[in-house]
């Protein structure tokens, strides 16, 4: 198994990388530090998810690979063509899904797609455009105007405009925000066949359960900061904390000795009891006929997952 | 070059004015041919000719430099503030696209529709009075000039603007008056000398002048000057675009 994993990581180390983001620097106008040296390296044919809070500089690290925004110092290569100076073979093989739903209300569907390849300086191509919609499931839709669309329709035209160029990397920016459950599953589809067609997909999202179900690596960024760049395998382990937390009928001044291995905290009433689900015993039932024995009683109890948040806040705490 | 994405940007904005056909010509066309009844044929009878062209003549070249004028400039700036304003920008910022190719897209499409409606009123014209073209090669020239310069002024205005009411605000409170000031409707030298003086510092007096001397041959100032004033004007306003594109102002952050 160790083996195995080693080899893996050669196999990508030979793979030179289709993005590479070096010291990569944002300060906007406001004064604001958007991102503070940011190093990051994504391989080819990789979904990487990238988290964090609302500000975290997500977007605007999107923005400017994508040529959006201007980075104010380090650099950034796409398929080893520097952003500023090669834009156009690096800007050539992206597609980018933006987080707002940006579309002009007047065009058709149909006219909006055949524009943004029109854009990216690819030939107009009938059947492609046709496999396209047919994929996201436009085609029926193709000759209405965007105006008469709903947002899940819309967003959906959105990866329509960025896939039909042909890009080697698809950036989603909050792919799933507001969008319903079946629609989210037709978009992991989709995502899943463009894995498997080798195109590299970089997303950001709120969803830790999208990017456990989706995404091969994961990193966390606050405050312009990558605070984590992890396989996704490795997050999995620390998503599998739970805490079980008891409230008590009378306050407690100490922890019993005989508790002491649960490793249990106390927050006034509250007794909390971490625990991986992923072990082989959680130890629960063990835990409650102690807690019987040392006399102590509990009104009620609640058993909470860790959230993205939860291991993003103690992250940050860390630092 | 990626002419496809001139092309692409080119044919949607053509596209637009098909879909806004009523508001893209007909409006204008309805509106200019109200000028020529009032002033060409109600007040035109009453004032005899000036420099031996019949009055209702005189002001046909700047009706069509009034259309050109203002729908240049209108229409550059709402090509690309309207993309701004639903955030469609994102796609053409993130296009393998060069800023000279946008411009060329978005300027030459507003330019072709102003220039189209400046044919359009030429042709009316010529059913309300006797039309003569005494350089047409000339004619033509000042057509393309001017739709070009206003159309990147639009543009600018486009990117400058801040809301809808900023993009009104310089093809109504500005583009107008100093074309209805700038011998539009007559020779400057009817007014009085000091104001003679002051409207030289209206640069429409000179696309105006030159416009109707390619016509009749009769001129403000020199065509000379005409041509010159429009080219340092061109001039200004591809320097202010190449700034704006070296800054990245108001379009990237």
């Amino acid at each position: 198994m160790h083996s195995l994993q080693r080899s893996q990581s050669f196999e990508r180390l030979k793979i030179q990388p289709i993005l590479r983001i070096a010291a990569l620097e944002k300060r906007y106008a406001s004064g604001l530090q958007a991102l503070k040296r940011v190093d990051l390296e994504i391989s080819r044919g990789e979904i990487f998810a990238l988290l964090g809070p609302n500000g975290a500089g997500k977007t605007t690290l999107i923005n400017i690979v994508c040529g959006i925004v201007t980075p104010s110092a380090g650099s950034v290569t796409v398929g080893g063509h520097d952003i500023i100076t090669s834009y156009r073979a690096a800007r050539s093989l992206i597609g980018l899904v933006p987080q707002e739903l940006a579309i002009t209300p007047f065009e058709t569907v149909w006219q909006t797609v055949c524009f943004s390849r029109g854009l990216f300086g690819k030939p107009a191509d009938v059947a492609f455009t046709e496999k396209i919609l047919r994929d996201v499931a436009l085609w029926d839709r193709r000759n209405s105007k965007i105006v008469t669309l709903s947002g899940g329709m819309k967003r959906r035209v959105l990866i329509a405009k960025a896939l039909v160029h042909e890009p080697q990397v698809l950036f989603l920016d909050e792919p799933t925000a507001g969008v319903d459950v079946e629609l989210r599953q037709d978009m992991w589809q989709v995502v899943r066949q463009l894995r498997a067609a080798g195109v590299t997909i970089i997303l950001t999202t709120h969803y830790i359960e999208e990017a456990e179900l989706m995404a091969d690596r994961v990193a966390v960024i606050d405050k312009g900061e990558i605070i984590l760049v992890e396989e996704k395998r490795a997050l999995m382990q620390k998503m599998g904390q739970k805490r079980l937390t008891l409230h008590l009928s009378r306050p407690l001044t100490a922890i019993p000795p005989q508790l002491a291995p649960y490793q249990l905290a106390l927050n006034g009433r509250d007794l909390v009891y971490s625990y991986d689900t992923q072990a082989g015993e959680t130890r629960i039932t063990r835990l409650l006929d102690d807690l019987d024995a040392a006399g102590i009683e509990f009104k009620d109890l609640e058993t909470t997952q860790s959230s993205l948040e939860d291991i993003f806040v103690n992250l940050v705490h860390k630092k | 070059m990626n002419w496809r994405a001139v092309t692409a940007i080119y044919a949607f904005e053509m596209d637009r004015t098909r879909r806004t056909i009523l508001q893209s010509i007909v409006a204008p066309v309805i509106t200019t041919s109200l000028y020529f009844v009032v002033f060409g044929a109600a007040i035109g009878m009453r004032i005899q000719e000036i420099n031996g062209v019949q009055y209702g003549a005189f002001i046909v070249p700047g009706l069509v430099m009034l259309t050109l004028l203002t729908q240049s400039v209108t229409n550059a700036s709402f090509g690309i503030y309207f993309p701004r304003f639903t955030g469609t920008i994102y796609e053409v910022l993130s296009a393998p696209i060069s800023p000279f190719e946008i411009l060329i897209g978005y300027v030459g499409a507003a330019a072709t529709k102003s220039i189209i409606l400046g044919v359009i009123i030429l042709i009316t014209a010529a059913f309300f009075v006797p039309l003569r073209i005494a350089h047409p090669v000339w004619m033509v020239a000042f057509l393309l000039l001017t739709a070009a310069t206003f159309s990147l002024l639009g543009f600018i205005i486009g990117i400058w603007a801040d809301g809808f009411e900023q993009l009104q605000f310089v093809p109504l409170l500005l583009i107008t008056p100093l074309t209805f000031l700038g011998g539009t409707f007559y020779s400057i030298d009817v007014l009085p000398p000091a104001w003679q003086t002051v409207t030289l510092f209206n640069p429409v007096v000179y696309l105006v002048s030159g416009f109707r001397w390619s016509f009749y041959e009769i001129s403000d100032v020199h065509v000379g000057v005409s041509l010159a004033m429009t080219a340092v004007f061109l001039a200004v306003c591809l320097a202010l675009l190449g700034w704006i594109f070296k800054t990245g102002y108001r379009l990237k952050t």
